[in-house]
């Protein structure tokens, strides 16, 4: 086994067990903990794939930002009389089992019995100048449009959580 | 010398993603609360993203158009739960819960 394949199994182990741990776990802070290592588990993938600069951006977005963001909206919407917010799941959780089961089932057999691409002499590197250059040039349109997107989700979410005079 | 990326096969990725986007459909259908079900949300879009990536890499090595949309993956995913929280923010101020089954005054 190459030391690459040892680092994939070992990355493939430390997403999945988080991402279980983020899905059964009742304690929500600990299942955010969770899926933050879930993330930088898949930034460890993309540094597998040769792509630096997505890995980097999904520990700064992902991993920093979007676990910060929701250890703060944990904070904010918990009850004051329970100590840990523990929530258990729903009554309906042996069916979401059988679905969800179903699912990984037919997503499994689909990779398993498709023909991927085994040239592995075409797999090359795309590097940061290449990547920056597509981005501002051949995607300028689509990346200016999601500019907007994420600045009118974010005030619009200002606007949503912003508390009025006399709201309790 | 030769890359990583050439030493596993593409199958691997898109097993552990296919792995991680069903543990998350599971945590949507299953969990209570909203921020759980927005952490699963997060789980499946990452997994995506995984696949966008992999496929990128192992089959589009000129454009790499699969680069591109992982990248507008992540930033709309920041921006959802951005808005999001900004949301369940609101219900638990209207509705004093965060739990999904609780919050049912729109049901008939």
């Amino acid at each position: 086994m190459t030391v690459a394949e040892t680092l994939f199994y070992i990355l493939a182990i430390i997403a999945i067990v988080a991402s279980i741990g983020v899905v059964t776990v009742p304690n929500i802070v600990h299942a955010a903990l969770f899926l933050i290592l879930s993330l930088l588990g898949v930034a460890g993938f993309y540094i597998l794939l040769s792509n630096e600069f997505l890995a980097l951006v999904q520990i700064l977005i992902y991993a920093g930002t979007v676990g910060v963001i929701l250890l703060f909206g944990l904070m904010l919407t918990r009850g004051r009389e329970q100590n840990l917010p523990s929530v258990p799941a729903g009554a309906q959780w042996p069916l979401a089992v059988v679905g969800s089961m179903v699912l990984m089932a037919t997503l499994l057999t689909a990779v398993l019995d498709a023909e991927w691409p085994r040239d592995v002499g075409q797999v090359t590197l795309v590097n940061i100048n290449t990547l920056g250059g597509a981005l501002f040039h051949d995607w300028l349109l689509p990346f200016e449009l999601v500019s907007v997107v994420l600045t009118v989700a974010l005030i619009g979410a200002v606007v949503i959580a912003h508390q009025e005079e006399g709201e309790a | 010398m030769e890359t990583a990326a050439e030493q596993i096969p593409l199958e691997s990725f898109l097993f552990v993603s296919a792995i991680i986007f069903s543990l998350g459909v599971y945590g949507v259908l299953a969990r209570r609360n909203a921020v759980q079900i927005l952490m699963s949300v997060e789980l499946m879009l990452n997994a995506v993203a995984v696949n966008f990536v992999a496929f990128a890499v192992y089959t589009d090595p000129q454009l790499f158009r699969g680069l591109i949309f992982a990248v507008f993956v992540i930033i709309v995913a920041a921006a959802e739960v951005g808005l999001a929280l900004g949301i369940i923010l609101r219900v638990f101020r209207n509705q004093g819960t965060a739990n999904v089954d609780e919050v049912a005054s729109l049901k008939w």
